[in-house]
């Protein structure tokens, strides 16, 4: 009797002490998020100024007549065609088309590259039969498939995503691969331990601890396929086809309108980054950040 | 004849003799490398851990002991010999915490619940008295790098006690922590292990923690690892590692572990 009331009192001594110990061990304030003039001054400032900037020298190329006008028009200029595009109403329009081919093949990019590169990872002699022709085709500039995709399939959608999953399918599969290969071993470990084989593991310990890398691969993905679907739409017109950024800007190449081509450049160039900036990033962030892997910084 | 039999619970264990067993090693060899050119890591290890009975593996540091657990969990085949686990499957606690840090601390757990076929609504109340059995009722949804590192060797323990294994392999869990920590902890998993009656196979370099937590203390010689000596550690718990009869034994297996080394200067 003594020795149990001996030993509740022991119990209880330990879990105040272990209680201290916790207390003390984890930080007392959580990080606060910064407020938002300090993001405003870090964040927004620099790019904008970049941005002013680069705009500075155009208008001073501008100016100094480096080219004539016809040639190289002034950012003025530029904003005029947006306006006009603006005004005609058909701006998102043209937006649209290129952003709704490039996100519908760079989800079959996603649903084919994904088992692909689980494959690659995972099976040696695959690995050996196709890991090194898929870094290859990494490396080939995508504007190359487009004239076997035409003889394929014409002048039609399927040769535009043809060209898109060409580009953005060895990304994504490379991405899981190196992700896959990432993975410390002890988790795989960890997991044999805990019960997990063949598709339980991949789903509860290869794939979340492959992601880091795999998220990499996704927007390394999302830039090939943009890139590989402007390739294309630059090439690939057709009536029927509708108008992307691509087919716009070869309009314009045709009527020698400088300023159009520029404009279409920079919208190409801002969807690109967009896409990156509100999708792909945030999830990054979130990802790494939940796993200890990212400070917050200020 | 390299063999790990994992028998599902309830089949009982025959060792041998007739006597129940946790774990029963018998004549296990293992060696590394390709033939002809091989390392003999561990030689003719015989061993065995009844139910219930706390066993610390003390050797110094390369001698095998990670090789050892590693063979016992099933995770790399003996060369020669066998071992029987009339359990099932054991449970592994590594050196390093080993959670996943895409999980929170009670996910975690609750993984470990699922991949043993608990059903779905039955986990979260199962990992929170886990948690609570580890002192940590309110780490649920706290993330791995958020805990401090006792913490997470708490969450481990946890996590490889939802395996509800008969035998609980671990792999110097404390040998990161600082002193304090490491001592409170041997107190949590002397009052866990008499509160589950666990079967419990620890592996450490540290001679008192061996005797401070063990009923049988197993030394290893290295290269190749064999077992050299043991002792029964009669000493009553709840014990202290600055107590002086751990103190005396801590100094006569120390004494005796000196000596194993020194024999391979000589050689
Ligand atoms: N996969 C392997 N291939 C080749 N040699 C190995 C392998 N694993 C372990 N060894 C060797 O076996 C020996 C024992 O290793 P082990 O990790 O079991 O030692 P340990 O007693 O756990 O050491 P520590 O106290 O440092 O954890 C070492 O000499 C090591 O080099
Ligand atoms: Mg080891």
């Amino acid at each position: 009797m003594a020795s149990s009331e001996t030993r509740e009192k022991g119990s209880e001594d330990l879990a105040g002490l272990e209680a201290g110990l916790d207390a003390l061990e984890t930080p007392a304030t959580t990080p606060e998020r910064p407020p938002v003039g300090r993001i405003l001054v870090s964040k927004v400032l620099p790019p904008v100024v970049a941005i002013v900037l680069v705009l500075a020298i155009w208008q001073g190329a501008y100016w100094a007549d480096v080219k004539r006008d016809d040639a190289l028009p002034s950012p003025l200029d530029v904003g005029d065609e947006f306006a006009e595009m603006w005004r005609q109403g058909t701006l998102f329009e043209y937006i649209w088309t290129s952003v709704s081919r490039g996100v519908l093949g760079f989800v079959i990019a996603v649903a084919v590259g994904t088992p692909l590169g689980l494959i690659v990872a995972r099976v040696k002699v695959v690995r050996a039969a196709i890991g090194p022709v898929l870094t290859g085709l990494q490396s080939l500039p995508s504007i190359a498939w487009v004239p076997a995709a035409i003889i394929w399939f014409g002048l039609t959608n399927s040769t535009i995503y043809a060209v898109v999953l060409l580009g953005a399918v060895p990304s994504i599969a490379n991405g899981i691969v190196s992700g896959v290969d990432q993975i410390p071993p002890l988790y795989l470990r960890a997991g044999r331990m805990l019960g997990a084989s063949g598709l339980t593991s991949v789903r509860h310990v290869l794939l979340p601890a492959a992601l880091p890398g795999y998220l990499a691969g996704l927007k390394q993905g999302w830039a090939f396929s943009w890139r590989s679907l402007m390739a294309a739409e630059l090439i690939v017109q057709s009536p029927s086809l509708g108008t992307g950024l691509g087919q716009l800007m070869d309009g314009y190449r045709a009527m020698q309108n400088m300023s159009g081509v520029l404009a279409t450049i920079i919208l190409i160039l801002v969807v690109g980054v967009a896409i990156d900036l509100l999708f792909f990033s945030p999830l990054e962030r979130r990802v790494l950040r939940g796993r200890g892997l990212l400070a917050r910084t200020t | 004849m390299a063999t790990a039999l994992h028998k599902p619970k309830g089949q009982g264990g025959e060792g041998g003799d007739d006597a129940p067993v946790a774990v029963h090693l018998d004549h296990v060899s293992k060696s590394f490398g390709r033939p002809g050119k091989q390392q003999l890591v561990l030689d003719d290890i015989t061993l065995d851990v009844a139910p219930g009975e706390f066993v610390t593996l003390l050797g110094a540091s390369g001698c095998g002991k990670s090789t050892l657990l590693n063979l016992t969990a099933g995770l790399d085949a003996a060369s020669a010999g066998t071992i029987t686990v009339p359990g099932g499957r054991p449970a592994l606690m590594f050196q390093d915490h080993a959670l996943f840090p895409w999980l929170t601390a009670g996910k975690n757990i609750e993984l470990a619940l699922r991949l043993r076929g608990v059903p779905q609504g039955e986990r979260r109340a199962e990992a929170e008295r886990l948690l609570t059995l580890v002192r940590l009722s309110g780490a649920h949804g706290k993330r791995v790098h958020e805990l401090s590192g006792g913490m997470r060797q708490r969450v481990a323990l946890a996590r490889a006690l939802a395996q509800d294994s008969q035998l609980l392999l671990m792999d110097e869990p404390f040998a990161a922590l600082d002193a304090i920590t490491r001592d409170v902890l041997h107190e949590e998993l002397t009052r866990i292990w008499r509160e589950t009656g666990v079967s419990i196979l620890f592996v450490t370099h540290n001679v008192r923690e061996a005797v401070r937590l063990a009923q049988r203390v197993v030394l290893l010689s290295s290269r190749p690892g064999r077992v050299v000596h043991e002792w029964r550690v009669d000493i009553e718990q709840p014990r202290r590692i600055e107590d002086t009869a751990v103190s005396a034994l801590s100094v006569e297996i120390t004494e005796r572990l000196r000596e194993e080394i020194r024999r391979h200067g000589q050689q």
